[in-house]
């Protein structure tokens, strides 16, 4: 394979990472906090697709086509991260950060264990929802996946980019996640705000599940919490809190994984990836379009 | 003027009382045989969890600060203490001796790695630092399933990245070591409940006399206010790495311990990896953040619990999850607060102040 | 003798001049005075001046030593202790342990000799829990030594935080608006605390305040900030009848 095609995947895993950091970056402007299950909830849009889609495993299921799985997967996401919001992040709001980590980390566990219960262990095949056929450019082989990944996850950032910009509930997340007091008094619904918040983030975190299991063909309840974590690194990597760096961060580590299992090792992959994050927090703690936060005293 | 047992003494004095009646227990029960082979085989595994948990409360409950890379930690530990022995069997005779400063080497060997993890990543703070502690863990865990070290009449080689017969070994006196994932197998055992015992023992009186300690109280006020702590001449970073690497070391003892009760040693995401820490988190937080009785009780009865349960082994972690929630949300919300301040109200006055026992230091009357 | 001297102290934020051109002596035994409507950038000066923000300009001298440029731990042991306008207490320790945190630089022995509980441990601590209940009976807190920080009512966790910060031995005393919140009584109790520290402690103060009874009642020398900016300095009386000082309390 030649250096042109290494990257390509790299940026097609890169915008998965970046549809996932998208909603950690997103939840964590609004709530300041690290949304630990968010990396599950990935895993459990996959496995809701599975079972939408597989004749089998659901009584009385005839296998339900690709596009009809693919909305129920992102529906039962939207309502999950609001539920999960609703339960266990919001009475939470006003706890010192340890709690609200530590809740987080339940919620992840949990997410897991359920899947664990309901489905086991064993990792399933995961059917392609690409059903067309790779293109091949002067000799270089471009699967459907990197191409649908690729054009997927242009759409979704240009879309959420310009929603928060330009429509009224986007600019009220702004305006929530600059200072919820003062949002509140003008009139803002922070509840809702934040709940739209979550719903928008599961739901980039269901297309993102889909479209990572489209390209590595399997789902196990373990699915999720790899790309969950390097998605995370994604967001610091590009500065969290800020959209745009959410995009090119994730586009950036999805190529920087790509090469060095391409070029250094095929084991050692994720020891670099969070080499990386750790060499961004000792350098440019802020990441690369990070705005600082200084503590006021 | 009379001397006057300060709330924090007491409260040590239960925690030693509580140790000594759990070891004549046990000693009892297995003079008088009614110890089954489930359970003896789970008074090592146990004893380590108490030491994990206990020093993991020294970084979390002390200095305030979630990390999420002990296990990572305790893979240091195991690992370079299971090489040093596997290195001086031949050497080394004395089986007691050779243990004593295995656990020496593996506890330096994780605090080690503690400064020098800590070093860059204490500055970071709550979540930056959970990820990063954590990012460590999964690194340590690659790292080691990588290494290769093997023996010849030539010396002790080392490599990374490669196999054992890429390693140009001589046949004849090929002795392997560590293998890579496969790990290392044969590490001379010990697994004395007694001396598990001990250790845990030193493990628990050295963190409470650091907590009660000039040391302490300066780690403690870290939690409680870092600009505050400066402002009254506290070297913020000095402190934290201490707590960071006390805690290490200690992770890194019961590494020790674990290596050396497991015939055939792997770095796996259940042992080494994010799984582990998680677990040992959780016995931190349902024994009761900065309580280090409370992480003794909840390691006994959590780890104990789904190996003499065998059906509740399959909801184990599913229940966990679901009290971390719950715990949390209880103890941190002012409604719900308010709510079983009420209810528990009553209950409470009768016993004793935990929270304001455990966290006050000697008072001379 | 000068305890403290700046030299054209100054900070931004993002091309905002916070506190700009910043010039103030003090002598030792001081009683001095920090006022100005809010917003002026009284407590910017604090946390230039004890480390916690370093300025983009200007030179702050402890006893003619250079402070600027050290960290907030080591401008401590060097001389200046400070309290804080949102009160920073070591809340889930006791009342005792705080006073005991801020002798931490001057009652040392190793942490190896906390952890065996060698006899110097014990000495020590002894004589940390019998200087720390002397604080505590300055401020009338040693009733109340045992206590989590957290229980105590607001007046007396700000005489805490006082008893806290003179107990790192400091020579000069910042006091962010210690009266914040307290009613006439309290106050006036205050006064008469601020005034003993100042004697038994042999203490330099400068304080930030906005209840101008506590100012015009016990502090010697004021200097009135506004936007940033020296508005005026001198003895209190002088200053307060100064009238560009008047108009930016007033108004026009």
């Amino acid at each position: 394979m030649s250096f042109l095609t290494y990257l390509l995947s790299g940026v097609s895993l890169g915008s998965i990472y970046a549809l996932i950091a998208l909603g950690y970056t997103m939840v964590y402007g609004i709530s300041r906090m690290l949304n630990f299950a968010h990396g599950d909830v990935i895993m459990i849009g996959a496995f809701t697709l599975w079972t939408a889609a597989s004749p089998s495993f659901f009584p009385g299921n005839p296998g339900l086509p690709t596009a009809v799985s693919i909305l129920i997967s992102i529906l039962v996401c939207t309502l999950l991260g609001v539920l999960i919001e609703k339960i266990a992040y919001k009475p939470l709001r006003n706890a010192s950060s340890l709690a609200v980590l530590i809740t987080a980390i339940g919620v992840s566990y949990f997410l897991q264990n359920i899947a664990l219960l309901i489905f086991g262990s064993d990792a399933k095949a995961f059917n392609s929802v690409v059903s067309f056929p790779g293109l091949e450019i002067g000799g270089m082989k471009i699967s459907a996946e990197t191409i649908v990944t690729i054009t997927v996850g242009v759409l979704i950032m240009v879309g959420l980019s310009l929603f928060i910009k330009f429509s009224k509930q986007g600019k009220a997340m702004l305006a929530v996640s600059e200072d919820k007091g003062a949002a509140q008094l003008m009139g803002i619904n922070v509840n809702s705000t934040i709940s739209l918040t979550f719903a928008i983030g599961s739901a980039l975190a269901a297309v993102a599940g889909i479209l990572y299991c489209s390209v590595f063909p399997q789902v196990s309840p373990y699915t999720g919490a790899m790309p969950g974590i390097k998605a995370f690194v994604a967001a610091v990597f590009g500065g969290i809190g800020s959209i745009p760096g959410a995009m090119v961060g994730g586009i950036l580590l999805g190529i920087i994984e790509n090469l060095s299992k391409a070029y250094i090792s095929t084991e050692m992959v994720d020891a670099i990836v969070f080499a990386v994050l750790i060499l961004v927090l000792l350098v440019k703690p802020t990441g690369i379009m990070g705005k600082k936060m200084t503590e006021k005293v | 003027m009379k001397k006057t047992l300060s709330a924090s003494t007491k409260s040590n004095l239960i925690t030693y009382a509580m140790l000594a009646v759990i070891f004549a227990v046990v000693q009892l029960l297995s003079v008088t045989g009614n110890l089954s082979s489930l359970v003896s085989g789970l008074l090592v595994p146990i004893c380590m969890y108490i030491i994990l948990a206990v020093s993991l409360n020294l970084t979390v409950g002390i200095l305030g600060d979630l990390s999420l890379g002990h296990a990572g930690f305790m893979c240091v530990g195991a690992y370079s203490s299971a090489i040093f022995s596997m290195l001086t069997k031949d050497v080394i005779s004395a089986d007691l001796l050779r243990y004593v400063l295995a656990l020496l080497v593996g506890g330096a060997f994780a605090a080690i790695f503690g400064i020098l993890i800590g070093i860059p990543v204490l500055r970071l703070k709550g979540d930056y630092l959970a990820i990063v502690t954590l990012a460590f863990g999964e690194i340590i865990k690659v790292i080691v399933n990588n290494m290769y070290i093997a023996k010849d009449i030539h010396g002790v080689h080392f490599a990374m990245l490669t196999s054992i017969s890429d390693m140009g070994l001589d046949e004849g006196s090929k002795e392997v070591i560590l293998n890579g994932p496969q790990g290392i197998s044969g590490t001379p055992q010990t697994k004395s409940f007694v001396i598990a015992f001990v250790l845990v023992v030193i493990t628990v009186a050295v963190i409470l006399n650091l907590i009660n300690s000039r040391t302490g109280r300066a780690i403690m006020s870290i939690r409680d206010n870092r600009i505050a702590a400066e402002s009254v001449g506290i070297n913020v970073t000095k402190y934290k790495l201490m707590a960071f690497s006390v805690s290490a070391f200690f992770a890194g003892v019961a590494g020790v311990i674990y290596s050396h009760n497991t015939y055939a040693l792997q770095a796996t995401t259940k042992n080494f990896g994010y799984d582990m820490s998680i677990l040992i988190l959780v016995l931190v937080v349902l024994g009761g953040i900065g309580s280090i009785k409370g992480s003794i009780l909840s390691s006994i009865i959590l780890i104990s619990l789904p190996e003499i349960l065998r059906d509740f082994q399959k909801y184990r972690m599913l229940i966990y999850a679901i009290l971390l929630i719950v715990m949390m949300i209880v103890n941190n919300n002012p409604v719900t607060k308010a709510f079983f301040k009420k209810i528990f109200g009553s209950l409470k006055r009768l016993l004793p102040k935990k929270k304001a026992a455990e966290k006050s230091s000697e008072v001379t009357q | 003798m000068t305890i403290l001297e700046t030299k054209n102290l100054g900070i931004s934020f993002g091309g905002l001049r916070a506190v700009d051109d910043f010039n103030i002596e003090i002598q030792k035994g001081e009683l001095y005075g920090l006022i100005g409507p809010n917003g002026a950038g009284k407590t910017t000066v604090f946390n230039l001046l004890t480390g916690v923000y370093q300025p983009t300009c200007g030179t702050a001298y402890l006893e003619g030593k250079k402070i600027t440029g050290k960290k907030p731990a080591e401008i401590n042991k060097a001389g200046i202790a400070r309290t804080f306008q949102n009160i920073r207490l070591f809340s889930n320790l006791t009342v005792l342990d705080n006073v005991k945190i801020g002798l931490h630089n001057h009652y040392k022995y190793t942490t190896a000799s906390g952890i065996l509980r060698l006899p110097f441990y014990f000495k020590t601590e002894k004589k940390m829990n019998q200087r720390a209940m002397e604080m505590l009976k300055v401020f009338g807190l040693e009733e109340e030594s045992g206590y989590l920080a957290s229980n105590l009512p607001y007046g007396k966790q700000r005489k805490l935080e006082i008893a806290r910060a003179l107990a790192t031995e400091p020579k000069l005393l910042l006091l962010d608006e210690p009266a914040a919140g307290m009613n006439p009584n309290e106050t006036a109790e205050l006064m008469k605390t601020i005034r003993f520290v100042r004697d038994h402690f042999d203490m330099t103060i400068l304080l930030i305040e906005h209840d101008m009874k506590l100012v015009s009642g016990i502090c010697e020398k004021l200097t009135v900030l506004n936007f940033g900016t020296e508005l005026a300095k001198g003895p209190t009386e002088q200053v307060l009848k100064n009238p560009d000082v008047i108009t930016a309390y007033l108004g026009e």
